[in-house]
């Protein structure tokens, strides 16, 4: 008998072509109208041919630029990275103390809790005027967007994890001896790990969003600088291989935090298995 | 051997009265079976005791020294859910109690000294029946497991008191009335004094030394929250005897109203 359309699931193979079709249209239909507007116009820079996008990534990928000897998008992926990294680094260490002592500390609570939630009010983007003026034009204010950005979503969502742990398990940990001290650190601080690790998974859009903003205000290298950059002289065979770059770049610390958490924390996997 | 004295004991919240006027001795190593309807303040009771939750007049007495105000390791519990710690295996649950006492600031021991504490955490394991599963994870535990599980995580912190708050309520028949042999083998060897709250009355008979039911003696709309519930039946049971359990079990369904096999 005909099953109905939601019982109905696609073959391993035929999960792979289907995962591949929207793509292979998406390059077909850029192809298409790459070669309709150059046809029309042989100096169109909007939508450059497959050739000049490969000639453009041959020539930031792999030479040296003749003014600074670098080659360029190793010199931005580097300087971008290392701000992304290190405001993602910074944000996840404030977030982890801060929202754990939230969670379970009520004293802590009534202190800080309202004010993270005023906090994570402010568009950081209003503020990067203010960082800059305060911390100046280098890394430090990049750096300082991306923690302001994503540090009290963090905080906030940590808290109400540890709020949200069954009390029998703080009851239980009692009873069985443990201090507050030792209750944190044994018992919520290895469950809240891995929802942290989740969180900031959630936050790489944003922090991207941060980093590139702030980049295309002020600064001498990184990826978001070279994108606004370039957008003077309409080069969009260098933008476009850029946004790739970064897409490919965001979707892979995605897989490698997620790869991260099943390997550290294999009880959560065999929680998943069970249920 | 412990003994547990309620004196006068009121339970209100926002001025609703959930318990009132409660009053009980318990002798050392007895098995008390909790039961009554549901919202009569069996588990309310249960967690005055556990210091959850504390009187709102009256007081309790351990071996005459009054509660702490917060959860003690001379009250071990067992809940019906979330008892293990999810993240921890079964040999590292079960020794946690052990470890965060030698362990003031890390909360865990390494090298050799784990081992040392892991074997004598092996035969409170081989006691519960779980050497087999040391080293899984409570989700990969059938549920029975999980309890048999939590109750040696308690046992080996050698509580005076064991309070059990519907152990056995999620378990199927089979494997529940496993538990029941495996709680009073416990029971005899360890000397506690047990409270356990349940909704089934066989069970409840049959593993108490001493049965209490609460329930409300004012069952008019109007007076709810001016008066709680109370013990309104308290019998000393004989393990021995399974006549009297017969009269009484059916004495109580009268009295307390409440399904039989729940």
């Amino acid at each position: 008998m005909a099953r109905r359309l939601i019982n109905r699931h696609p073959s391993r193979i035929g999960l792979l072509y289907l995962g591949l079709l929207p793509f292979v249209i998406l390059i077909g239909l850029y192809a298409t109208g790459s070669s309709l507007r150059l046809a029309a116009n042989p100096n169109d820079k909007l939508l450059p041919g497959l050739a000049t996008l490969a000639e453009a990534i041959v020539r930031v990928a792999f030479i040296p630029d003749h003014r600074t000897g670098d080659i360029l998008l190793w010199a931005d992926t580097a300087a971008s990275l290392t701000r992304l990294g290190l405001g993602l680094a910074v944000a996840t260490t404030l977030a982890l103390v801060v929202g754990i002592a939230n969670g379970i500390l009520p004293y802590v609570r009534a202190g800080l809790s309202p004010v993270v939630a005023v906090v994570s009010m402010i568009p950081p983007m209003a503020v990067l005027p203010i960082l800059f003026i305060i911390f100046g034009l280098d890394e430090l204010s990049k750096v300082v967007l991306i923690v302001i950005g994503v540090t009290p979503f963090l905080m906030r969502d940590l808290q109400a994890r540890v709020m949200e742990m069954p009390a029998e398990q703080l009851i239980k940990a009692q009873t069985l001896g443990a201090s507050s001290w030792q209750i944190v650190l044994r018992v919520v601080l290895p469950q809240m790990l891995p929802r942290l690790i989740d969180s900031v998974r959630l936050s790489l859009g944003p922090a991207w969003l941060f980093l590139i903003s702030a980049e295309a205000i002020a600064a001498e290298v990184g990826l978001g600088y070279r994108i606004f950059l370039v957008r003077r002289y309409l080069a969009m065979d260098v933008i476009l291989p850029y946004v790739a770059w970064i897409t490919l770049l965001a979707l892979l610390s995605d897989l490698a935090l997620r790869a991260a958490t099943r390997a550290a924390f294999p009880w959560l996997e065999a929680g998943r298995r069970a249920s | 051997m412990t003994e547990v004295a309620v004196n006068n004991v009121w339970k209100e919240y926002d001025g609703q009265a959930v318990l009132e006027r409660v009053n009980l001795d318990v002798a050392a190593h007895s098995f008390i079976s909790i039961v009554g309807p549901s919202g009569c303040g069996k588990s309310t009771f249960l967690r005055m005791l556990l210091s959850q939750e504390t009187p709102s007049r009256g007081q309790i007495l351990i071996d005459g020294q009054p509660l702490p105000p917060e959860p003690t390791e001379e009250r071990g519990v067992v809940f019906q859910r979330y008892s293990v710690f999810p993240h921890l295996t079964v040999l590292q649950n079960v020794a946690f109690g052990l470890e965060v006492k030698a362990a003031p600031i890390l909360g865990r021991l390494f090298g050799a000294k784990r081992r040392a504490l892991f074997e004598q955490c092996r035969e409170i394991i081989a006691a519960v029946g779980l050497e087999a599963a040391q080293d899984k994870y409570p989700a990969q535990l059938s549920g029975g497991m999980q309890q048999r599980l939590a109750i040696a995580q308690a046992l080996i912190k050698k509580p005076k008191v064991l309070l059990l708050d519907e152990p056995f309520g999620a378990l199927d028949p089979g494997i529940r009335a496993d538990m029941h042999v495996l709680m009073l083998k416990l029971f005899e060897e360890t000397g506690l004094t047990v409270f356990m709250v349940t909704h089934d009355l066989k069970e409840a008979f049959h593993l108490g030394t001493r049965l209490i039911a609460f329930d409300r003696y004012k069952t008019r709309p109007e007076e709810i929250g001016v008066y709680g519930a109370t013990i309104t039946f308290d019998l000393t049971l004989d393990r021995a005897c399974a006549g009297q359990k017969k009269e009484a079990m059916a004495e109580l369904q009268d009295k307390v109203a409440f399904p039989a096999a729940v």
